[in-house]
């Protein structure tokens, strides 16, 4: 009876934990939205005069502000100023442009290109396969450079090789991604001639941007792997496993590297974000057409601002998709967490 | 302190006095064109060869030290600040201002990829010094707030903070004389790795055209600029990527030595 009454216990503090998860992610996605939405009134002036430039006509400014809806209210109410100068409080109740963002995003539209007419989403649709590549072959390039590097380093603690691997980890930290690709670009393609120098038309053209945007992932990685196998080396299944006779490569690769990516495994979730964030500077060099190229040239060089809004969107929706999976993997990796 | 740190020391100071006296240094006018000299290689008169509008790229390098430093000095004091107040008062009221603070705030701040956000305002805001680092404040506090919330939270239960209640001390006076003092070591750490980030992020903005709008010589703007001739002149940007390299470099190796001398744990 007991038994069952501490298992209720533990079950209502469980779904309880997950309802409380769920309604913090629901609220967090909400002001997200909400902030995108509203970024565009942060623009100094008028966005159809920053858009269409000053030269243009009464009628075309009046025809864009109404085609993409700048001419409603941005809010549910608004302070405007009257002919004296004074602010006074006006409500717009839900015919406003916040509601309407909404309405069509939950309709899976994002409103019009503000250049070409041609709808965000499908922009957005275009690209964002092309920066996901780049983002996991980023992904990859540091995991493959950072598990060899982290486990060597961890398990020849204070030697030269632990130094050298150190000492990469630092470079790769402190060096930029706009430093890196136009030195890889100088020396693979310029130089060596052995790789494009930029575009995306051939499955080889991913390798240099990769490294670039995976150089300074792959630099934390070797840093939390070698710290990882450091611990689990001083912990007792390690000393079990070795006096079982095992060798010593079973010990590290089996059962130390195991336990010891778990910590690995959150900060990959939660540097994907990172490697989004990254991917708009190393597209930029690269002139990768991912959604960073997007928002810099198509969105922010131009102007559009319905496509930044967009790419804002998207990529920080994908975030938090990231930590979300991130958290559950780990949740279930580790099963200390699950049960507490 | 070990050998790298020293370094790291040694070159932020060098990198500092360079920035403070950059008139006295700088050999040429920062923004002096002169078309007849493009392109010159490094040589005696132009230790940094010259850019692609005969700018001393010397000059450029050494003014430039002031941007990052200047940056990454006021994003850092003004993040840590802010973040160090909110931070306090979530974790010494508890309650539901923490769980607004820490459950919701700090959910939206992190939900976002920070320079993304940066990105997003300038670019709604507009390029320029201010709204750069307003920017990266904006992005900066949430990691010093989650820092000092998780200390306060740990040092408000010690014992003298409890006899300090006892005896009647304010709120404030707690927080102030008695809490902060003892939690506010690891802000240092995070405030050196802090500085680090800073700097990039301007560079990356300034490279990404989001930054200090041109000509001023900020480094990221200067490998921007020089991107494109890099073929034929390399040195146009490959100095001034060694330079935010070296600055950065030299910041993380005084936060890693800090962090040892912090927390002996960590010296693994």
């Amino acid at each position: 009876m007991l038994l069952s009454a501490a298992v209720r216990t533990n079950l209502r503090y469980r779904i309880f934990g997950i309802l409380r998860r769920i309604l913090i992610l629901i609220l967090v996605v909400w002001t997200v939205v909400s902030l995108v939405t509203l970024l565009i009134e942060l623009v100094p002036g008028d966005p159809a005069v920053a858009v269409l430039g000053e030269q243009a006509t009464p009628e075309q400014f009046a025809q864009f502000r109404e085609k993409h809806g700048l001419d409603r209210p941005p809010f549910f109410f608004s302070f405007p100023q009257d002919d004296n100068g004074h602010r006074h409080f006006v409500w717009h109740g839900a015919d406003n442009r916040y509601t309407d963002y909404w309405r069509a995003l939950l309709h899976g539209d994002m409103g019009l290109s503000f250049r070409n007419d041609r709808p965000v989403s499908e922009l957005i649709l275009e690209r964002y396969p092309a920066t996901i590549e780049l983002a996991v072959a980023a992904m990859l390039v540091a995991i493959l450079i950072a598990i060899p590097l982290g486990v060597i380093a961890g398990t020849h603690r204070g030697t030269l090789i632990d130094n050298f691997a150190s000492v990469i980890a630092l470079l790769g930290i402190s060096l930029p991604s706009f430093v890196i690709g136009p030195m890889l670009v100088y020396v693979f393609a310029v130089k060596l001639r052995l790789l494009a120098p930029s575009g995306r038309f051939d499955w080889s053209d991913i390798i240099l941007p990769a490294f670039t945007l995976g150089a300074a992932l792959s630099a934390i990685l070797t840093r939390m792997v070698r710290s990882s196998v450091i611990e689990e080396l001083g912990e007792d299944y390690v000393r079990t496993a070795r006096a079982k006779g095992l060798s010593e490569r079973t010990v590290v690769y089996k059962h130390v590297l195991k336990n010891g990516l778990i910590p690995v495994v959150t900060i990959l979730g939660l540097q994907l974000g990172v490697l989004l964030a990254g991917a708009i500077i190393t597209e930029k060099i690269f002139g990768w057409p991912g959604l960073g190229l997007l928002l810099v040239e198509d969105g922010i060089g131009k102007r559009d601002y319905r496509v930044v809004q967009g790419c804002v969107l998207v990529i920080s929706m994908t975030y938090i998709l990231a930590n979300l999976l991130t958290d559950v993997v780990y949740r279930w990796l580790d099963p200390r967490i699950r049960v507490s | 302190m070990n050998r790298l740190t020293i370094i790291g020391v040694a070159i932020v100071v060098v990198l500092v006095v360079v920035a403070l006296f950059a008139p006295w240094i700088a050999p040429y006018d920062v923004g002096a064109t002169d078309l007849t000299i493009r392109y010159l290689p490094p040589s005696a008169a132009h230790w940094f060869g010259t850019d692609s509008t005969g700018r001393d790229i010397f000059s450029r390098v050494v003014f430039g030290a002031r941007i990052s430093l200047q940056v990454g000095l006021i994003v850092v004091l003004v993040s840590a600040v802010v973040g160090t107040i909110l931070g306090a008062i979530a974790g010494y009221y508890g309650g539901w201002v923490d769980r607004f603070v820490s459950g919701y705030v700090f959910n939206v701040f992190l939900a976002f990829p920070g320079l993304l956000l940066a990105i997003a305002m300038v670019a709604f805001l507009g390029a320029g010094l201010n709204k750069l680092i307003l920017a990266l404040c904006i992005i900066g506090w949430v990691g010093y707030a989650r820092l000092i919330r998780g200390q306060v939270l740990k040092v408000r239960e010690y014992d003298f903070v409890q006899a300090a209640r006892a005896l009647g001390a304010s709120d404030a006076r707690i927080l102030l004389v008695h809490i902060l003092p003892n939690a506010i070591q690891p802000l240092i750490v995070q405030a050196s790795l802090g500085m680090a980030g800073a700097v990039l992020s301007e560079a990356s903005l300034s490279f990404l055209g989001l930054g200090v709008p041109p000509p001023a010589p900020s480094w990221g703007l200067m490998v921007a600029e020089g991107k494109e001739y890099m073929f034929f002149s390399p040195w146009v940007i490959t100095i001034p990527g060694v330079a935010l390299f070296t600055l950065v470099l030299a910041i993380n190796l005084l936060g890693d030595g800090l962090r040892d001398l912090t927390a002996p744990e960590n010296r693994t």
